[in-house]
């Protein structure tokens, strides 16, 4: 019986004595949803096959790439597939698979009932659905999807088809779903933690998610202004950046980014998150500096207000300005090399085991510091301008997204799986998934460097013929990683779906003396009820622990 | 640099080797002042500007290197040391002010190390003053336009466009024996003298377009509707191979940038050839040509500027199919020219780029080939005519 999937609708019938409570079956338990539980499973299965999605798109691509000439798709359909596959990886895959993580925990961490605003949460997800199908489904439409790369710079966008409009209303619809996503959040958190689990009790994932909400509330406004002009640039005669009216295509490129680089930390601040409850887990022992950790974290999210520019060195800034944004992008790498050393002090002389949310974790930090290493040599405006628009930065946020992102979220699937189904997962084959995705992801990525340094320009169909080794290998790295993907998902996330696999214990990742996972949503059995902490719990000192025996009480 | 050149070189091999799985079918060599066939770092510098950008590559990657070396001996020493299956006994300490401090400050200060001599180089690379020539490059889609505004050369002006037999290679999927310039090859390379401070202008006529050689260690944005610009001075003569570096449409990967660099006396001869060669050409706009002649010269002008968009039939692509259209089969003439001189919606308009001749000759030939037979001939005044 598990939470995820069962087709009762609740699971803490039997075990709980659970009120009699009318959560609708069938598919109106996933239409109607406002449970938190549900609604993370949603957000999760929606990532997920936006992640297909967008991964198809990348084969397609690599393929084309597999060898120099054009053998499989012409320039027009090469463009609209780097498009969309940008486009659907971030705010189909990465922005709602951290929301689904958000969903199912933050409740659970803080000891809160549920989102704050129930009905608003169904909303903000049953949203991303019709925007999803209108930016998959625009390949079908008259002229093909955009092709304007995933920043659609202006004046580009005015030559694109009517699925560029497509393309617009869908980023509207997700902006106003992630909006509402994070107001839900942040509410919850301020409001609904249960007494004695004060903010700086609080565990990091809710932390980081947070200050990302905060981060979301204030740039996705940004972008859809930033789309909203492009619209009307379009259609209603104005010229906000079209030059030929006086307009200037550089400020959709600041207002863009003013978007566009807080929400890269969006993408990685809940991936630190879940890093920051693996890591201390499995090395048996508290988190290093949790104080320090927030404050980072905070950091770096007010620097990413004030760095956007660095995807614009080429673009001709004055010299002052472009000192500025050269010193403030440095700047950030201090607060992430002060979590890179918290993680590892909270290694050092701990209890380690590695099973596979432990591997991901270590794999996240070792492989997402090399992108962080690109990203400050990318920050050196000299050296950028070399590398600006190559494969190498093509490299870098891979790094960082893939590696970083994709590996805290696989990380944080085969921590919390058990909680959230009631099964443990095969170890063999998370360890299988996490070696391969990890070889895999490195033999794609890592020749692009070698691509970008050699001038290698992003976003070409076809290439100089020097360039043909190392693309082939890339290639084959990514049909291999693209399999590794799907073996994730129907040898590990199938099974435990269908509730196949060993009986999760309450709290799995615990040794018998209690050293292990802290926190309170391993104080709920496995799977987690259908309703937890319908009564604020009572909490110990740290705020990790229950003191009451029950954790649903008997209604009255 | 030499030894680390050669260090990369040894890696290359080593990569070779350990890729069994690399194709030897394609038997391509390097190409001087282009890419390298498994190039592994920046291209081989010829400014000053790209030496600056090239010792800071190599001053990061160690320090880089070395950090990310050292961190991770701790990570792994700990993995190694305080596993459980070793026996290891957590410990309890969860926190220290003092190691917490240290580890801000000292990325702090590495930091600083690091911005430090990337200023001199950026300040240094944004120094456009006391150019001795001054060239606008102007993107188009998808073809580059070069005018000498200023210094030796003053006047030239051409577009320089990729070599269409090797767009044709790219649709048949680059199969066989391809040349080593393959991509990068144009009909009229940008040409400049050796040491000496050249500025380049760059603007763009439709879209967003990036002029950047990487041996010259430049890169520019050519935005439509504004003037950026940037320099270099190259200390070697030789051929230096750039691409477009910003989405600006579909054949983004064909309008390659090909920089000839010459001596001084080459350079003067050049600039002779390039007069001599303009004022030969300068039609006389009140010729009145002959339908064998135009139709020639119209195939040309097509090829170079029309093909890609309508494609070598007319049969249309991104641009509109011209064998068979009405406009262009119309017996008013003046329908077409208009079009061709001020554009409409996806084509641009040719006034200013293409002489008078030239758009003459074009719609000349387009009216009287594949399907279309008007035997009308339009003559260079019929454009000036139109175009006033």
């Amino acid at each position: 019986m598990s939470a995820v999937l069962d087709p009762h609708g609740h699971a803490s019938h039997d075990e709980h004595g659970d009120h009699h409570d009318h959560a609708p079956t069938g598919w109106r338990r996933w239409v109607y949803a406002t449970n938190h539980k549900d609604i993370g499973t949603l957000y999760l299965l929606f990532s997920f096959s936006m992640l297909m999605i967008g991964g198809l798109l990348a084969m397609l691509i690599r393929a084309e790439l597999f060898e120099p000439g054009l053998q499989l798709v012409n320039p027009e359909l090469f463009n609209q597939l780097t498009t969309m596959h940008g486009l659907i990886m971030v705010f189909g895959a990465i922005m709602p698979g951290f929301v689904g993580f958000a969903n199912w925990m933050v409740p659970l961490q803080i000891g809160a009932a549920d989102m704050a605003f129930a009905r608003m949460n169904n909303f903000s997800f049953w949203l991303l659905i019709p925007a999803a199908l209108m930016l998959v489904l625009s390949f079908f439409m008259p002229g093909g999807a955009p092709a304007a790369g995933w920043t659609i710079y202006a004046p580009l966008t005015l030559q694109m088809g009517p699925s560029m409009d497509m393309a617009i209303f869908a980023l509207h619809i997700m902006g106003a779903s992630s909006i509402m996503g994070s107001i839900n959040i942040i509410v919850t958190i301020l409001n609904m933690r249960a007494p004695g689990m004060t903010l700086m009790k609080m565990p990091m994932f809710s932390w980081t998610w947070l200050i990302t909400a905060y981060l979301l509330i204030a740039v996705m406004p940004v972008l859809a202004g930033a789309i909203t002009m492009t619209l009307t640039d379009r259609h209603f005669g104005t010229t906000f950046f079209n030059p030929a009216g006086g307009g200037d295509p550089v400020m959709f490129q600041h207002i863009f980014w003013f978007f566009g680089h807080p929400e890269v930390y969006i993408m990685i601040l809940p991936a630190f998150g879940i890093i920051s409850q693996v890591v201390p887990a499995f090395s048996r022992k508290r988190l290093f500096g949790y104080a320090s950790m927030v404050y980072a974290t905070s950091s770096i999210a007010i620097l990413s207000f004030i760095v956007w520019a660095h995807h614009m060195f080429t673009t001709g800034m004055p010299v002052t300005g472009q000192l500025f944004f050269m010193y403030a992008t440095m700047l950030i790498a201090v607060p992430t090399a002060v979590k890179i050393f918290n993680w590892i002090a909270t290694m050092w002389q701990g209890s380690m085991t590695f099973e596979t949310p432990m591997l991901f974790a270590v794999g996240f930090i070792f492989v997402f510091t090399m992108g962080g290493f690109t990203g400050l040599i990318l920050a050196m405006a000299p050296i950028d301008l070399l590398l600006q628009d190559t494969y190498y930065v093509v490299a870098h946020f891979h790094y960082v997204l893939v590696a970083g992102s994709l590996y805290a979220m696989f990380a944080g699937f085969y921590y919390w799986s058990p909680k959230w189904t009631g099964v443990m997962y095969n170890e063999t084959r998370g360890k299988i998934h996490f070696w391969s995705s990890l070889i895999s992801f490195n033999l794609t990525f890592f020749p692009m460097h070698f691509l970008g340094l050699a001038g290698m320009p992003r976003r070409y169909a076809d290439y100089p013929m020097q360039f043909a080794d190392f693309n082939m290998v890339a290639s084959i790295g990514a049909f291999w990683f693209g399999l590794s993907q799907v073996y994730f998902f129907f040898w590990v996330v199938l099974p435990v779906l269908r509730g196949q696999g060993a009986k999760a214990p309450q709290r799995p990742w615990n040794d018998p003396d209690g050293k292990g996972a802290e926190g309170l949503e391993w104080e709920v059995p496995s799977p987690a009820p259908f309703h937890t902490f319908e009564v604020p719990p009572r909490l110990n000192a740290t705020a990790t622990k229950i003191l009451d025996t029950q954790v649903s009480p008997q209604h009255h | 640099m030499k030894t680390m050149k050669s260090i990369s070189n040894k890696l290359a091999c080593l990569l070779l080797a350990l890729g069994a799985i690399s194709p030897a079918a394609h038997a391509v060599n390097s190409l001087e002042g282009g890419p390298g066939v498994r190039q592994l770092n920046l291209h081989t510098a010829v400014t000053r500007i790209a030496e600056e950008q090239a010792w800071l590559h190599w001053f990061m990657l160690i320090t880089c290197t070395v950090i990310f070396i050292v961190v991770f001996s701790v990570m792994f020493y700990s993995i190694w040391k305080h596993r459980k299956s070793v026996g290891h006994k957590p410990a309890n300490f969860h926190e220290s002010v003092t190691v917490e401090v240290i580890w801000t400050i000292i990325p702090f200060l590495i930091v600083i190390g690091m911005a430090l001599p990337a200023t001199k180089v950026l300040v240094a690379s944004k120094d456009t003053s006391n150019s001795e020539l001054t060239i606008k490059a102007t993107g188009y889609q998808w073809r580059w336009g070069y005018d000498y505004l200023k210094g030796e050369g003053e006047g030239i002006s051409f577009l320089s466009s990729l070599d269409p037999t090797h767009r044709e290679m790219s649709n048949s999927g680059a199969k066989g024996d391809m040349p080593d310039d393959y991509l990068l090859k144009v009909d009229n390379p940008l040409v400049v003298p050796v040491d000496r401070k050249v500025r380049i202008i760059t603007t763009a006529d439709d879209v967003i377009h990036s002029w950047g050689v990487p041996s010259l260690g430049v890169k520019q944005d050519a935005i439509p509707g504004f003037v950026r610009d940037t320099w270099f001075r190259s200390e070697k003569v030789g051929d230096f191979y750039g691409q477009c570096y910003e989405l600006c449409g579909k054949e983004h990967a064909y309008m390659p940038i090909h920089v000839k660099v010459l001596s001084a006396q080459d350079y003067a001869a050049w600039v002779g050839d390039q007069q001599k060669k303009m004022a030969a050409a300068q039609d006389d706009p009140n010729k009145v040509w002959a339908m064998a002649d135009i139709m020639a010269r119209g195939e040309k002008v097509f090829a170079a500027n029309c093909l890609a968009c309508h494609g070598a039939q007319g049969q249309g692509g991104v641009g509109k199919p011209l064998a068979g259209s009405a406009i262009v089969q119309d017996a008013d003439k003046n329908k077409q020219l208009q079009i061709v001189l001020n554009g409409k919606n996806a084509m641009p308009a040719w006034k200013g780029k293409l002489s008078d001749t030239d758009i003459a000759a074009v719609v000349t030939y387009t009216k009287n080939s594949w399907s279309n037979k008007t035997g009308q001939l339009v003559q260079p005044a019929d454009v000036l005519a139109q175009s006033k």
